[in-house]
Order: C-alpha cells, then structure tokens, then sequence
C-alpha cells in the first residue's frame, strides 16, 4: 500500500494553444495541498488528468494507488471531485440529489449530510434552478463531502462564496482532516484560503510547476530586505535572490532562500538593513510567477 | 500563524491551565479546532519541543514537559528590534536623543497607570 494519495510522474498533455509540461507531484496521505496557479496557468487540467476526465499524452499518474486513466471507475469510488461548472440537475431538488448520490455511494453518510445542510445554510426542497451561484457551490460540496471520500478533489472550492459560507466551508474542509487517512487536494487563486489549511502547496504557472515545497518552509525561505546602500556600493549577487529593486540609496532584495547570514554579508559591504519583512504567500505567488515568466532560475 | 500557537500554548501553561505532565491535544485535533494546517501546528508543537516546553512521544501524544520553560526569551528578541524601529524612525523624524528619550519615559509612565487602573 502506497502512502502517496496522489502521484504524478513526467505527466504531459499537449492542446494546440496550451502544453501540460512534465508534472511531477506527490501528495502523501494524510496532507491538504493547495494548488495555485493565474487563470489558464494549467489547474483544472491537472485536475482533469487526475479524475481520468482528461487522458495524458505522457507519464504515469497513480491516485489511491489506481492507475488513471485505466482503472478510473475503482479508483472514483473513494473519490470526491467537486468543480466549478459541475452540473446538477436544474429542476431537481437538492433532497433528490442527495438520494441519488446515495443511491450509487455506499459510503454516504446520511446524518453528516443534514448536519451540512444545517451548517451551510441551504433548503433540502428547493429546486437546483432557484439557488445563488454560492448555494450551487456549497450544494455540489455537501453532496462530495457526505460521501466521506479518501480523497478530496476540489477545484476552486471557495470561489463565489461570501465570507461566512466561505469559513464553513474551510471548516468543514478542516474536519475532513480529523481522520489522517484523508487527503485533500485544492485549487485556488485565493491565496489566503490556501494559507491557512494547506500544508503542502504548489504554484504552477503557464503549464509547468513552478515551485512546490511545505507551508512553513516557503514563508521561511522567503523574505524582503529593505536596505540603504552607499551609492558606491553595488549588491553582490547571491543564490536566491529572485529580485532586486534599487532606486537611489533604498535597495528592496526579494529572496526565496533567505539565511540570517545573508544580513551580515550586506552589513559587511556597508547597507543598513531597515527591515527584513516576511511576505504573504501571495506575494511569494506573485514573485515566483514573475521570475518564472522572466525565464530566471528561481 | 505558528509563534501564535506557541503564545498561547506557553500562555495556557504560563496561567497554569496546563500543569505539568498534561496530555495537550494531538496536532491532528489542534489543527481542527484551530482550522489551520496540520504542518503549522506540527511546526509550534516542534518549536516547543526544542525549547522543553512539550516532551512528544511517537504513538503517546504530547505533554507538558515536567519543568517547562516558558521563558519568553522571544520577547527579549521582540524588544531589542522594537527599539532598534524607535532609533530608526526617531532619526527619520530627526528628533533629537533627548526628545526621543522624554517619548519613551512618557510611554512607560502612561503604560504603568494603565497598568495600574487595571489591578
């Protein structure tokens, strides 16, 4: 038995207008992983690729052990895949849903599934067609969620939610993880939703992973710097460095491997350190994206 | 997010919520009822270790160690960068040392009677 949820290896897919470049990802059980990346960076194919809605070209792609896209309708069962533009059916009811999906899933759990219906604030009588675009998205999670699949797949979870659906949601997303054989994958660009479940992420970025580490590392490797340079002086480069901005005296230097050492070094050559600032994983996101696109090293 | 967990973990024992040899909950459970993830509060719980706060067990769980150090040395830390800012902007602002100093005794004495009022 693997404890990898997720495995892909040199995954490939090529579209006449977009290329799905040599994936590597694992997710161990037991992990959330948030998946983020700009509009059209690659996500929902990904996503596609690891639900066999998508075949690959190329590589080998294993989800709870299944091979995909060959053994997809054994590996489904212990899957939950909620997305965007899934559809329900319009004109029927969101107890008719349920009864369906329970009907196929012998995992569903009935008493979990009122409990959503409390929690997220929606009617079991109404019709699919008179919902909000947010009742749609808590509906299509609580249908996922009361099946209480090993595997959590959810493409942009949280988009269109207002703030209050938005916290349960994450909450329930959380109580998923009270059982470590569980394991969650999620796409985003909603970056603080990301930041506060993940323990793994994953930026990627015109079809090819950018970066992928654990939470804690990434806010720790990364920093800024802002320093005051004697005009004189000019900044050695050092590994790591992603940008330097530098305008008269004030240098800004972003890092994505920032050691304590590297503050005597610049004090060495005569800078003054006015701060060494952490940055949110949004800023991280937007720096690794723009390094990346300027074909740099990061 | 994690130095928070530490805060209030140290601050639970500090108060004396969590006496020694306590089990404190599994980082799994933290996790839930903190809704964060489980690698920040594995980072906290790890920190805590390494200072001798926590002793973990593999398997067992965690407990409040037998004399735990709940020192705030990070405060020392917190300080010393703290004065450094006031040093800094009082040059930016061009206030001269006295002035600077006069502001500093002004914010202690009215942080005492604060203090004070509260007692």
């Amino acid at each position: 038995m693997s404890d990898l949820a997720v495995h892909f290896e040199g995954v490939g897919k090529d579209y006449p207008h977009f290329t799905l470049d040599n994936l590597n990802l694992s997710l161990p059980t037991g992990t959330v992983m948030g998946f983020i990346g700009a509009n059209g960076a690659g996500k929902s194919t990904t996503i596609r690729i690891l639900m066999g809605l998508v075949y690959q070209d190329r590589g080998s792609v294993r989800v709870l052990g299944h091979a995909m896209p060959f053994d997809q309708s054994v590996a489904k069962l212990d899957i939950g895949y909620a997305s965007e533009d899934l559809r329900l059916y319009g004109s029927a009811t969101l107890a008719w849903h349920m009864n369906f999906i329970q009907s196929i899933y012998p995992t569903w759990d009935q008493t979990y599934a009122d409990s959503l219906v409390d929690r997220f604030d929606l009617k079991p009588q109404q019709k699919i067609k008179g919902l909000s675009h947010g009742q749609r998205v808590k509906a299509a999670l609580l249908l996922v969620l009361a099946r209480r699949p090993r595997l959590l797949v959810l493409d942009e979870p949280t988009t269109g939610l207002d703030p209050v659906a938005r916290h349960e949601v994450l909450g329930a997303l959380m109580e998923v993880l009270a059982d470590d054989r569980r394991t969650i994958l999620f796409s985003s660009h909603n970056t603080l939703d990301v930041e506060s479940i993940s323990d793994r992420i994953t930026f990627i970025d015109r079809g090819r992973i950018i970066d992928t580490d654990d939470k804690e590392s990434f806010l720790d490797r990364w920093r800024r710097l802002r320093l005051v340079v004697p005009p004189e002086v000019t900044l050695p480069p050092m590994p790591g460095i992603v940008e330097e901005n530098r305008t008269g005296r004030l240098a800004v230097v972003t890092t994505n491997r920032f050691e304590p050492a590297m503050t005597s070094l610049y004090q060495d050559l005569g800078a003054t350190i006015q701060a060494v600032d952490t940055m949110s994983l949004e800023e991280i996101f937007i720096a690794n994206v723009r390094t990346g696109r300027n074909g740099k090293a990061a | 997010m994690y130095i928070q967990i530490i805060d209030q973990i140290k601050q639970r024992i500090a108060i004396g919520d969590w006496p020694p040899g306590t089990e404190i909950p599994s980082i799994r459970q933290l996790a839930v009822v903190l809704r964060v993830s489980v690698i920040t509060v594995k980072r906290a719980y790890f920190e805590l270790e390494r200072d001798s706060v926590i002793t973990t067990q593999h398997g067992k769980g965690s407990k409040v160690a037998e004399f735990p150090n709940v020192a705030p040395r990070r405060y020392d830390e917190e300080l010393a960068q703290s004065i450094e800012q006031v040093a800094r902007l009082g040059a930016m602002l061009g206030l001269s040392p006295e002035t600077l100093t006069e502001r500093l005794l002004a914010a202690i004495d009215h942080h005492t009677k604060e203090i004070a009022c509260l007692t």
